[in-house]
């Protein structure tokens, strides 16, 4: 299948690559020849996978991602892994154990995350199109503050077998691209079921982008231009919903009341599933292993506490005590709870209007390291978590620069709605360039 | 109830013996196989890899639902069991929690009191069974250990018994019948080493229960709970408080350890797998047809073949044993049945437990042709038991083996009826050789009679008809007297 050889050396200044690929093989097919960078929690067979981890440096996985061998066989280069925060437990790409990805638009800045190596990867035209994952926005905020297009498809529309699981959940692998039509083509190949990932539908991808919305009802919820959000983002943002009007949409307020515990909801359910995910990384297996002459509870106990880095071991131990006897029902079941809610938000919403539109991040990309308190850090993902929580699509498209920096558009649609979403930017995008 | 009463629950953990197992497409048929030689991305929990669910075992699983009366509810559930351990690769083991496939139900065993008694059961829930860890040294200092993941992602059902039985030889007599039922249903091979395992819990009425683990045979279940009741019952008596904890069965010594208490400290952490979906089964239910079970057909053998009931339940209490008896009968079942109920069920098994071999050792044709010999009652019951022994004993030392007429004729042990004269000389030299035993007949001893009778049945190589022998012994000692 691959018989032909991509050259790839890029000059990687903002350290988007944990691992690059100097001669990618690639095949015939739809992305034949084309360089394709994938976030480093995806695995790739013979090419080492680490989640931005110490605890699995070495990794070298022994099978592909369904989504990775989709790309194969439509003849895609993989030229690379790309950085991120560890396990994609962050909103910087600062918590990567191999140091921080720096945003290619203003390099005293981070490039969001986590899938922040991609995002630096496509923005500095290293390669056209990246994949990344999004569990609370870590596609569209890298995409927001770096100046190029991200989707977090559907819930179940892309297969998650392969990647390395930090909250099953919530997380779905996307296309990041330079413009919507890489986005679409990218759905095109990776999107579909598969019999490998039980949560997986059979909804292929098989739309081209139409530049069309006229009679578009688009909601607007007070919510995203409300307390929190920087009122020039917001600006730039209302710009983008007013050209959104003039090619035909209409736009109606609307609220989403239960986003006041989206975040609560987000964060309890997000480290309660990564504190039994990442119980596995043991260093028996696989990754830096454990000291065979000690005990086995203090060997893993050494090969954890040399292997995870600040935040990953902060949300394991909320998560395992979110989890624990007589807890469970103050945390975890009061999160799905509140997730119920939030869904049943956006199902009331979507009676009523086709799309819903606001800003992706509440603010410009932050300064290196700016957001060193981890609660403000995650207040930056209110805009982003509620897509999640709810499963839903949601693109994050260029609509201008705040203080010369990039400010992303972000369109949520119905469930398995992902294409009427990429038609919605790809409108905008087709509009303004 | 009585004061000290004894109340047992169990669960049983079985292994579904499904081709493929619970979440990949790896083969279970693992046990002749090098270590590390049936695993995949998803058994050996790589990171990245998801489980699939395999739906033959949910369906394995569901017969066993039905043939033991329980109800399948209308949403199951997959959730985690969180904890660490080398042999459990996720560092958590899939298994269904709050929302298990079936409620309910029951089983019935003969009570120790004759009768048939019910055994409530809880549930019935599906899991994946862990690795397994191989200790080079002994198990307390060894040198290290290793670890084989073969075993990880076999299917599980485990059984949970309401407390409903009052002696370990019930619960062994709960596991025996489980065990058939689970036989005649076609989900579970018994003979595969480990594929059954059981926690007891135990109390005695009053007092705390205690969990034993680690128990792995059915031997094993009734030797461990005869231990507790005999520990437990004698710390009541010197007054001591039962506490509530977890004992491992240690299987080489027949006794219960206390585990250490921080083992008992677990917090599993259990939440809903998030990586399969909810299941919805319960309209499968109706689908499924049941073979004939044990008690079903214990009633047919009573009614078809004539057995006696306690010939009925032991031959019914096996699937094999229950095959192997109509492979028997199946050519005469007028002529032979009866005979081979006995045969089977009273000397057979007997001899195959002695020299610990299986029923499939036996040729079930030259089995029959050896009861039908004993049939036609050309050798005696006592050459019947020594032409099957020799049989048995051909086979286990892989001797060619010999048909039943063959070593009947080889060894001479076709009754002596009609030759007399052999009979005759046999008891002249008994009265010669034992004049005392005579003295004892005419001084009125009744056992002296049985004495010579034996001695006469030595001489005779047991080929004499007990009756014959039996009048031409007294024939001779009326002469003598007079």
């Amino acid at each position: 299948m691959e018989s032909y050889e991509l050259t790839f050396e890029p000059d990687d200044r903002y350290n988007a690559f944990l691992a690059v690929c100097k001669k990618a093989p690639y095949g015939k097919g739809k992305l034949s020849g084309i360089a394709v960078a994938v976030k480093d929690n995806i695995s790739t067979r013979g090419i080492e996978t680490t989640c931005g981890s110490k605890i699995l440096k070495g990794y070298i996985p022994p099978y592909d991602a369904h989504v990775v061998e989709l790309l194969r066989n439509s003849g895609a280069a993989i030229v690379g892994k790309t950085n991120m925060d560890e396990f994609g437990m962050g909103t910087t790409t600062e918590n990567s154990a191999f140091g921080p990805t720096l945003n290619p638009c203003d390099t005293g800045r981070v490039p969001g995350g986590s899938s922040g190596g991609s995002a630096a990867a496509v923005a500095s035209n290293m390669v056209p199109m990246a994949l990344g994952t999004d569990t609370g926005g870590s596609i569209r905020c890298p995409a927001a503050f770096c100046g190029i297009v991200g989707l977090k498809p559907t819930y179940g529309r892309v297969s998650r077998f392969g990647l390395i699981a930090y909250s099953n959940s919530l997380e779905q692998i996307g296309p990041m691209g330079q413009t919507v039509s890489d986005i679409s083509t990218l759905m095109q190949v990776i999107a579909g079921k598969d019999r490998k990932d039980s949560t997986s539908y059979d909804r292929p991808y098989t739309h081209t982008p139409v530049a069309d919305i006229k009679g578009l009802k688009i909601g607007i919820p007070g919510e995203y231009f409300g307390e929190g959000v920087d009122p020039k983002v917001a600006g730039v943002v209302k710009t983008a919903i007013d050209r959104l009007e003039e090619l035909g949409a209409t736009t109606v307020p609307c609220s989403i009341p239960s986003m006041k515990f989206a975040l609560a909801a987000y964060y309890v359910t997000c480290t309660c599933e990564a504190s039994s995910n990442l119980a596995r990384f043991d260093g028996v297996r696989y990754g830096p292993g454990a000291d065979p002459k000690k005990s086995w509870h203090e060997a893993y106990k050494e090969v954890r506490r040399a292997g995870f880095g600040t935040e990953v071991r902060r949300r394991i131990m909320l998560g395992t005590f979110a989890l624990s006897s007589g807890y469970y029902g103050k945390y975890y079941a009061k999160a799905q709870v509140a997730r119920e809610n939030v869904k049943a938000d956006f199902a009331r919403i979507f009676s009523e209007v086709d799309l819903i539109a606001g800003p992706t991040m509440p603010s410009i990309a932050f300064k290196l390291g700016e957001k060193s308190d981890p609660l403000s850090m995650y207040l930056s993902d209110i805009l982003t978590v509620p897509a999640n929580l709810a499963g839903i699509p949601a693109i994050s498209v260029p609509c201008g620069k705040a203080e010369g920096m990039p400010v992303g558009l972000q369109i949520m649609g119905r469930s398995f709605d992902d294409e009427r979403v990429i038609d919605a930017a790809y409108a905008y995008e087709q509009a303004v360039n | 109830m009585a004061e000290d009463q004894v109340i047992v629950g169990l669960e049983v953990h079985c292994q579904l013996d499904t081709k493929s197992k619970l979440f990949c497409g790896c083969s279970t048929d693992y046990r002749d196989d090098g270590p590390n030689t049936h695993v995949c991305p998803v058994c050996l929990g790589l990171p990245g890899a998801m489980p699939v669910l395999n739906k033959r075992s949910i369906e394995y699983a569901m017969k066993v639902a039905k043939a033991l009366n329980c109800t399948v509810l209308h949403e199951s559930e997959f959730s985690r069991k969180n904890y660490f351990y080398p042999d459990l690769d996720k560092a958590y083991q899939i298994t269904q929690y709050d929302k298990p496939l079936a409620e309910g139900g029951y089983l019935e065993i003969e009570s120790d009191e004759g009768g048939e008694r019910r055994i409530q059961l809880t549930r019935i829930h599906v899991e994946e069974d862990p690795g397994r860890l191989v200790h080079m040294g002994n198990a307390e200092r060894g040198k290290y250990s290793l670890v084989d993941y073969n075993r990880a992602g076999i299917p599980l059902i485990e059984i949970v018994s309401e407390p409903d039985m009052r002696s370990p030889k019930e619960a062994r007599k709960f596991l025996n019948k489980l065990r058939a039922t689970l036989e005649y249903l076609s989900v579970f091979d018994s003979d595969k080493e480990g594929s059954l395992r059981v926690d007891a819990n135990i109390s005695i009425k009053g007092n705390e229960r205690v969990e034993v683990k680690n128990i792995t045979s059915y031997k094993g279940v009734e030797k461990a709970l005869t231990y507790e009741v005999t520990r437990q019952k004698n710390l009541i008596r010197r007054g001591v408080r039962i506490e509530r904890e977890t004992r491992h069965f240690i299987e080489s010594t027949g006794i219960t350890q206390s585990s250490r208490s921080k083992e008992q400290e677990h917090d599993y952490r259990y939440f809903p797998e998030p990586d399969l979906r909810p299941l919805h089964v319960q309209s499968w239910v109706a689908g499924i047809v049941l073979p004939e079970l044990p008690d079903a057909r214990r009633e047919r053998f009573v009614a078809q073949y004539g057995c006696s009931l306690n010939h009925a339940r032991t031959l019914t209490g096996e699937l094999k044993l229950a095959n192997f008896f109509e492979k028997i009968v199946a050519a005469d079942p007028q002529g032979l049945s009866t005979l081979a109920a006995t045969w089977i069920a009273d000397t057979l098994i007997g001899e195959l437990n002695y020299r610990s071999m299986s029923l499939d050792s036996v040729d079930a044709a030259q089995f029959t042709e050896l009861v039908d010999i004993l049939k036609q009652g050309s050798i005696t019951d006592k050459s019947g038991i020594e032409v099957l022994r020799i049989m048995l004993d051909q086979h286990m030392k892989n001797e060619p083996a010999e048909a039943p007429a063959a070593i009947v004729s080889r060894l001479n042990l076709a009754k002596t009826s009609g030759d007399t004269g052999i009979i005759t000389a046999a008891i002249n030299e008994a009265i010669t050789e034992n004049p005392k035993a005579l003295e004892d007949y005419f001084a009125g001893k009744g056992g002296a009679l049985n004495f010579l009778v034996g001695h006469v049945m030595k001489k005779t190589r047991g080929k004499a008809d007990p009756g014959e022998l039996n009048r031409m012994l007294v024939e001779a000692l009326k002469k003598k007297e007079a």
